[in-house]
């Protein structure tokens, strides 16, 4: 027990930046991939077919393989293959490689959401927008969005939520996140070696993240109730 | 002169020929009903119109201004459609507002937009939008929704829907107010209150295309009345003439069937 608490202080420290840099990956994720996301959408909802084909067969391979692999390929191909290891050393490097990697994995993801959202609202809308002299990009922005944001607040709940536990991926390409900051006390760091318990903690660090965001994307899917 | 002028509108969907050569005048201040049976393209007629559809063939006129004329591609641009859109107002048989502005910002917002787009905006910023605001509350008590104007649709009745829609189309000063089938969705204890505000824009001299099932209503408020069947336009006259002495058997039958 004195042990404990004589460590306890050593693997919080250490948890704590682990823990920041996954939360780095999450929100850099989520600001790249929601635009993204919408950029793929307009592209596989385009009426230029090869540029629909195009996104709809990236979207497959993306959403068709592992984050795993896409991430190890990232990292390491330019490396590899083009003797140019274009992201650089250390965990700047790391972090680029990985933040690269989930941007456009969930981009993809993200793109089939906002794809349904928008074609599930009635093309009266866009009509009443035409007729009252609105551009596309008005009817967009002042008519649709909103009602597809409303739509798609459930399912991106979910993308956010996992997206939250897939970050811990990054450590097969040693991101010091906080699974890699954990599991550093198994094998042996500051003195403190074969300890299993701070992975108890990482598990603790995300599931009080995860309660976090649900009553966020709960009160944002409560103050959208206004309309129907 | 007329305030608008049709000519040989034909309008293909992939092989059906929904609109056969289709050509009426209409005079300011007219209103004019377009009744049929569905599928005669009354509404098709309706979205060309509103440019929601690009007729195949025909010349549109606004106060002799050329809107399109399939001869002439440069009217077909599409940055043109949206300003030649604006001589027009439609309201549609399912309202179609805007589900989360309320009553008031449904109206205001087209005007709004467009004010945004004014050289003078950034300077006279206040006047402009209280002056948009001021127009919509008016609108909006005109047809009778002064305690409804911050009431999003949901909150509203079909009826008043169809109103706030109705004022939506006003706000912008369309030259032709076109409605399809505005009460079609409605039941009938709410028709009245609509029929009840076009009759009061009919009396105010608006110039209104009409595409309706209700006869009784068209035969009182049009001044005009097109009976359209199968792309064509078969019978056009006064209402007392196509209603109560049509010369057609096909208009017959079709009247027959709502007596």
């Amino acid at each position: 027990m004195d042990l404990f608490i004589e460590q306890l202080p050593v693997v919080l420290e250490a948890l704590n930046i682990g823990f920041i840099q996954t939360l780095k990956l999450f929100f850099v994720t989520l600001l790249g991939a929601f635009p993204l996301g919408l950029i793929i959408a307009f592209g596989s909802m385009s009426n230029f077919k090869p540029l629909s084909y195009l996104t709809k067969f990236i979207v497959w391979i993306v959403r068709g393989t592992p984050l795993m692999i896409q991430l190890l390929i990232i990292y390491y191909f330019p490396g590899l293959v083009f003797h140019n290891p274009i992201w650089g050393g250390g965990e700047g490097g790391r972090f680029a490689a990985a933040a690269v990697s989930f941007i456009i994995n969930y981009a993809c993801y993200f793109s089939e959401i906002y794809r349904g959202g928008i074609q599930g609202i009635p093309v009266g809308q866009e009509e009443a927008g035409l007729v009252l002299g609105l551009t596309k990009t008005q009817i967009f922005f002042k008519v649709k969005l909103l009602q597809m944001i409303k739509k798609i607040v459930p399912a991106m709940s979910n993308e956010i939520i996992t997206l939250v536990k897939d970050t811990s991926l990054a450590r097969i390409i040693a991101l010091q996140e906080i699974i890699w900051a954990g599991q550093a006390f198994m094998k042996g760091s500051q003195g403190i070696s074969g300890a299993i318990w701070p992975l108890f903690f990482c598990a603790i660090y995300y599931l009080i993240w995860n309660g976090v965001l649900t009553v966020l994307l709960g009160k944002l899917e409560k103050k959208l109730d206004f309309f129907r | 002169m007329s305030i608008l002028e049709v000519e040989h509108i034909k309008k293909s969907f992939g092989k059906t020929e929904v609109l056969k050569d289709i050509s009426f005048n209409l005079e300011q201040g007219e209103v004019l009903s377009i009744i049929g049976s569905s599928g005669s393209g009354k509404t098709t007629l309706l979205r060309c119109l509103n440019f929601l559809e690009m007729p195949n063939k025909g010349v549109i006129r606004v106060n002799n201004e050329i809107l399109l004329d399939t001869e002439n591609p440069e009217t077909l641009k599409e940055s043109e459609v949206r300003k030649k859109r604006l001589h027009f107002g439609l309201v549609f048989q399912s309202f179609n507002l805007f589900p989360q502005y309320t009553a008031l910002q449904n109206v205001m917002l087209a005007r709004e937009l467009l004010a945004k787009e004014r050289p003078d905006f950034k300077a006279n910023r206040k006047e402009i939008l209280d002056e948009i605001r001021v127009n919509a509350e008016e609108l909006l008590r005109q047809m009778g929704l002064e305690d409804r104007m911050n009431n999003y649709p949901h909150q509203l009745s079909g009826g008043q829907c169809q109103r706030v829609a109705i004022a939506r189309a006003l706000a912008l000063q369309p030259d032709i107010l076109c409605f399809d089938e505005p009460t079609s969705a409605l039941d009938p204890e709410l028709t009245g209150e609509v029929l009840r505000v076009l009759r009061n824009l009919a009396d105010k001299k608006t110039t209104m295309i009409i595409v309706t099932h209700e006869m009784a209503f068209a035969k009182d408020v049009a001044s005009q009345v097109i009976f359209m069947d199968d792309g064509h336009i078969l019978e056009q006259g006064t209402p007392e003439q196509v209603f109560d002495n049509p010369k057609m058997e096909r208009t017959k039958q079709f009247l027959s069937s709502y007596s």
